[in-house]
């Protein structure tokens, strides 16, 4: 077998405290991304709370379920995909890396005589760096389909096992146009993109645009089943690209970021990421589901990888609030937690960079009294979540804890605070005005109190 | 392989004419010099089923730890069905009207006049069918209707000002209309044309929630589920389309 090609998604980036800093320093930066996730916060809230009580989380747990059932048994649901593909006319690749998902891109083009292709800008496409692959091997990429195309490149949000079926949720028209006028379409999906069953969709169509933009539908969604006689494409190829993908199923308690739609949730909520925003952490995707999934996918524990890569893990306050926002019920503070116990196991840990993440948390904290109340009750917050995983808490991160001072116990639990403070971005507000019984909130962890409970 | 829930019936005749084994990796296409990251790893030919392969054995490999996993059962306690007493049409016509999306209702009687207010409104007369659409009402309400192949290939100055199709469902809860290309609907290009759009929802077609859609629909036609405003794609692109309306003649 060769060797897979293994690099940073962007050469040359500073580990994550220096990315920070300077991204800290950018008012402007600040002010908008304040904004945005402002409004995509209260979009989704009120997408959500406007289902019967309950039936967020239920879906939630549904998600999380049907999501681990894919991952517990990958290899047969790819198997299964690939004959329902086959059997309904399309083409099924398989691309261990990103170079070999490109290769596969520009020979079907090649094939078809392509000199152009338009490409939908997709999380895939991206992580491959196909535009400039395909630049690099002479083929013009276009955005837009306008025409009969000839051929397009894509990604998608699920394939379907059972039925073989494509579905891409898309904000625009030119989603639409890309999987209904070329001659022929390629798409490139993650492995872990696939889903059992058709009903499966009913789940993550309730998920997926209520999480990502907070809209009750996606604008276009698309669905395709390997090619249909006198309607659009009449070739079809899906490329299932690893790329890193079966290291991150690798590790039992890590392979649960396989679970993620890409709703961009996550992101809206870090009190870090609507701070500093997507450049600091140099990964596609970035923030939590980022810190967690880059350091995976590139192989922290099986690979050498560098500062930047192993700074990751360090990008966040543990506070939970990603994890409430997750539709599939991913507890990225755990993993956080985790994977900075494995780097300090193997000796990867940027103890240098560790040190600067601690000193630029401090300086930062320190600046003005709420932050610091961010930083205490996300500390307590942390503290329990490792409390109640002992087999994670073993060994290293018994270092961890004797390493830092105890935090006093927190007058309001972040949840409250949060809620109050709206993530910590109304600065005006001080912690002292409400403070609320910590003990009910926070007893259960994040986990386990369902958002519909007060 | 399982097809449970949907059993396939077409031919499998795209699979081996395009099976990359049969692809001559040194042309047709123009740029087959070009050295770099377009050629793959050396490796014998056949290399698709050795990627796959080692795929595979990396998956297994990864989740050896476990054991066989026990089949999971989803909880689908999550509502699947709409409340009893909701007025699925009101709520649809609504929740389309929060897209700015004109919907006008109608019955046997108001059709036709109502048709026509829709198509002064829009600026628009000639109007492209799908092939089996039943037209009178149409021509009745003024509407000149052309096929849709004229559409699609003649010249600019026969073409014309929009389409009028079914759909295959509508979603009360997301305002959603489905469109599966099935009758009254013709290809989803049609959709697509520019200008206008009508797209008539019979009452009866109206479900509550996603998971009623998801249970109706055929997963082997190729379906376009729209919620919200036509967008234009991108305004650089010389050769694009402008702006479409969309209006919704809802029947019943
Ligand atoms: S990890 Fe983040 S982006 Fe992924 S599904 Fe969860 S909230 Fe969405």
């Amino acid at each position: 077998m060769t060797a897979v090609r293994r690099e940073p998604a962007f050469l040359g980036m500073p580990p994550f405290p220096e990315a920070a800093h300077h991204a800290l320093a950018d008012r402007r930066l600040r002010a908008e991304l304040r904004d945005t996730s402002r409004t995509s916060r209260s979009r989704r809230a009120e997408a959500v709370d406007e289902l019967p009580p309950f039936v967020w989380e239920k879906l939630r747990r549904a998600g999380a379920v049907i999501k681990d059932d894919v991952i517990a048994r990958l290899p047969d649901h790819l198997e299964e995909l690939e004959g329902s593909v086959v059997a309904a006319g399309g083409t099924v690749h398989w691309a261990r890396d990103a170079d070999e998902a490109n290769a596969l891109v520009i020979r079907i083009a090649r094939e078809h005589a392509a000199a152009e292709v338009v490409g939908v800008p997709a999380a895939t496409t991206r992580e491959t760096g196909l535009d400039d692959a395909l630049a690099d091997a002479g083929i013009r990429v276009r955005a837009t389909a306008a025409a009969n195309a000839g051929l397009t490149v894509r990604g998608a949000d699920f394939a379907i096992a059972e039925t073989g079926t494509v579905c891409a949720v898309d904000a625009d028209e030119n989603g639409l146009r890309s999987v209904t006028l070329p001659d022929v379409l390629v798409t490139v999906l993650g492995l872990e993109q696939v889903l059992p069953a058709w009903r499966d969709l009913e789940v993550f169509l309730h998920l997926l645009p209520r999480a990502s933009t907070g809209e009750r539908m996606s604008p276009y969604v698309s669905l395709w089943t390997g090619v249909t006689d006198d309607d659009g494409p009449r070739g079809f190829h899906l490329i299932l690209l690893d790329n890193g993908r079966s290291d991150v199923l690798a590790d039992r308690m890590g392979r649960q970021a396989l679970r993620c739609i890409r709703c961009s949730a996550c992101l809206d909520v870090c009190p870090v990421y609507t701070r500093v925003g997507g450049q600091a952490y140099g990964s596609v995707p970035p923030g939590p589901i980022g810190a967690i999934l880059a350091p995976q996918l590139r192989g922290v524990n099986r690979h050498d990888v560098d500062a930047q890569t192993a700074s990751l893990p360090y990008a966040s306050t543990l506070c939970g609030a990603c994890f409430e926002a997750c539709p599939v019920r991913i507890d990225i503070p755990a993993v956080l937690a985790h994977q900075r116990a494995q780097l300090t196991d193997l000796g990867r840990g940027p103890a240098r960079h560790r040190e600067k993440a601690a000193m630029s948390a401090a300086r930062w904290g320190l600046a003005e009294p709420w932050r610091l109340g961010l930083a205490q009750h996300a500390a307590a917050l942390g503290r329990h979540v490792i409390a109640r995983m002992p087999h994670v808490l073993a060994g290293p991160l018994a270092r961890w804890t004797d390493g830092r001072d105890a935090p006093a116990p927190p007058p309001e639990s972040f949840r409250t605070w949060f809620k109050r403070t709206n993530g910590g971005l109304d600065e005006g507000g001080s912690r002292d005005e409400v403070p609320g019984d910590t003990d009910d909130e926070t007893a259960e962890g994040p986990s386990a109190t369902p958002r519909e409970e007060p | 392989m399982t097809t449970s829930g949907a059993p396939h019936d077409l031919p499998d005749t795209h699979a081996s004419h395009t099976a990359l084994e049969h692809i001559d990796l040194t042309g047709p296409g123009p740029h087959t010099a070009t050295p770099g990251r377009a050629e793959l790893p050396h490796r014998p030919p056949g290399l698709p089923t050795d990627a796959k392969a080692a795929i595979m054995d990396r998956l297994r490999d990864a989740l050896a730890d476990g054991g066989p996993p026990e089949p999971v059962a989803v909880d689908r306690g999550y509502r699947r069905l709409h409340g009893q007493g909701t007025d699925l049409i009101a709520m649809f016509a609504e929740r389309v009207t929060d897209f700015r999306t004109l919907v006008a209702r109608a019955d046997a009687f108001t059709m036709v006049r109502t048709t026509a207010a829709l198509l002064r409104r829009a600026g628009v007369r000639r109007l492209a069918a799908p092939p089996d659409h039943r037209l009178t009402w149409l021509t009745a309400a003024g509407a000149e209707l052309v096929g849709e192949e004229r559409q699609l290939t003649d010249r600019p100055r026969d073409r014309a000002d929009g389409a009028v199709t079914g759909c295959a469902l509508a979603i009360a809860e997301t305002g959603t209309i489905v469109l599966d290309g099935g009758r009254y609907q013709g290809r989803r290009m049609l959709s697509l044309l520019p200008g206008y759009h009508l797209c008539v929802v019979r009452a009866e077609q109206i479900v509550g929630t996603v998971p009623e859609a998801v249970a109706r629909l055929d997963p082997r036609r190729p379906q376009t589920w729209i919620s919200g405003r036509p967008t234009a794609p991108a305004p650089t692109e010389e050769s694009a389309p402008g702006p479409r309306t969309l209006h919704v003649l809802l029947l019943g």
